[in-house]
């Protein structure tokens, strides 16, 4: 496969792999230089490609490993840095744009989900995944995909309502 | 255009996570739009934000384009081969070149030792030419004592 083929092959999806490891990762950089990882991992197998059903699916999966791979390694503690850095940076943003604020207040609720329910709202709310391509890729029944995403959808509410509260309060 | 009491329903199924995909669009399409009712208000942050969160976009693919190439891998079975026979001609070769010099090494030696020797030689050889010298001296006094 030619490099050509190869890349509009990957551009309907490439945004997909980036927003899912930025939902995971936090840091855009961090999720910058894992999407380059796994589009340079797929490129390495180039030739396998055509005995997977759905590239698509395929690139998400690996995105996901990669991404829980790095969480967990080291490097996840100076991910962390990244992280408070990220966060005060919107703190002063808040300040300055009154509507804009429960938007991002959204964004900063769904980091501080667990990971599974993270991967499941990012999956479904945001890229129009079904339960059955969401159980497939996170290795899950699809009854537990129901249960997950609708934890996290309540839990996502209700720490939007409390932020409201603080603010009339 | 959905009603305020549609959307109260949906927004229920939406939290049990029993939406369809198509009910999800009409929640987000309801969100999208300025007159929302106050008491749905709330939800609006949600749904304005997954509208949002779709169109974030992956810009650095553009590197992606040079370093990406068939990635060609050392294939250590053929290095393996290549460092094995570049020994054994070191060995093969290299072996008779090291007994030459070895050899010379060894000549080198004999030679300096026996050059050594022969001046060892020369030198008490001189010394004893000296003694039977002197003993020439004691055959003249012989002599005059007989006459």
């Amino acid at each position: 496969m030619q490099q050509k083929e190869f890349l509009n092959l990957v551009m309907p999806f490439k945004d997909k792999l980036f927003r899912l490891a930025k939902r995971l990762l936090v840091s855009r950089e961090e999720a910058e230089d894992a999407t380059q990882e796994v589009l340079l991992k797929l490129w390495s197998k180039n030739e396998a490609m055509g005995q997977y059903k759905s590239i698509e699916a395929f690139a998400m999966t690996m995105t996901k490993n990669f991404c829980l791979d790095r969480l967990k390694s080291k490097q996840a503690s100076n991910l962390k840095l990244v992280h408070s850095n990220y966060q005060d940076e919107r703190t002063s943003l808040q300040k300055q744009l009154e509507t804009e604020d429960s938007v991002n207040w959204v964004e900063r609720i769904m980091d501080e989900l667990p990971e599974q329910q993270k991967m499941v709202l990012q999956l479904r709310d945001v890229e129009d995944y079904d339960f059955e391509e969401i159980s497939e890729l996170l290795d899950m029944k699809p009854t537990a995909v129901r249960v997950t995403l609708s934890r996290a959808r309540k839990t996502v509410r209700e720490r939007l309502m409390q932020k409201h509260n603080y603010g009339i309060g | 255009m959905e009603s305020d009491k549609n959307i109260e329903k949906l927004i229920e199924k939406y939290l049990e996570a029993t939406t369809s995909l198509a009910e999800d669009e009409k929640l987000r399409a309801y969100f999208n739009q300025e007159s929302v009712a106050t008491h749905l208000e709330q939800y609006q942050p949600i749904f304005n934000y997954f509208s949002k969160a779709k169109e974030e976009q992956f810009t650095k693919l553009s590197t992606l384009s040079e370093p990406v190439k068939p990635s060609r891998k050392l294939n250590f079975r053929w290095v393996s081969v290549a460092a094995a026979v570049v020994l054994t001609f070191g060995l093969y070769f290299g072996n008779g070149a090291y007994q030459d010099y070895q050899e010379q090494k060894q000549a080198r030696l004999a030679y300096e030792q026996t050059k050594e020797a022969l001046n060892l030689l020369a030198k008490n050889f001189g010394k004893g030419t000296q003694k039977v010298a002197l003993l020439g001296e004691f055959e003249i006094a012989k002599q005059k004592v007989l006459q």
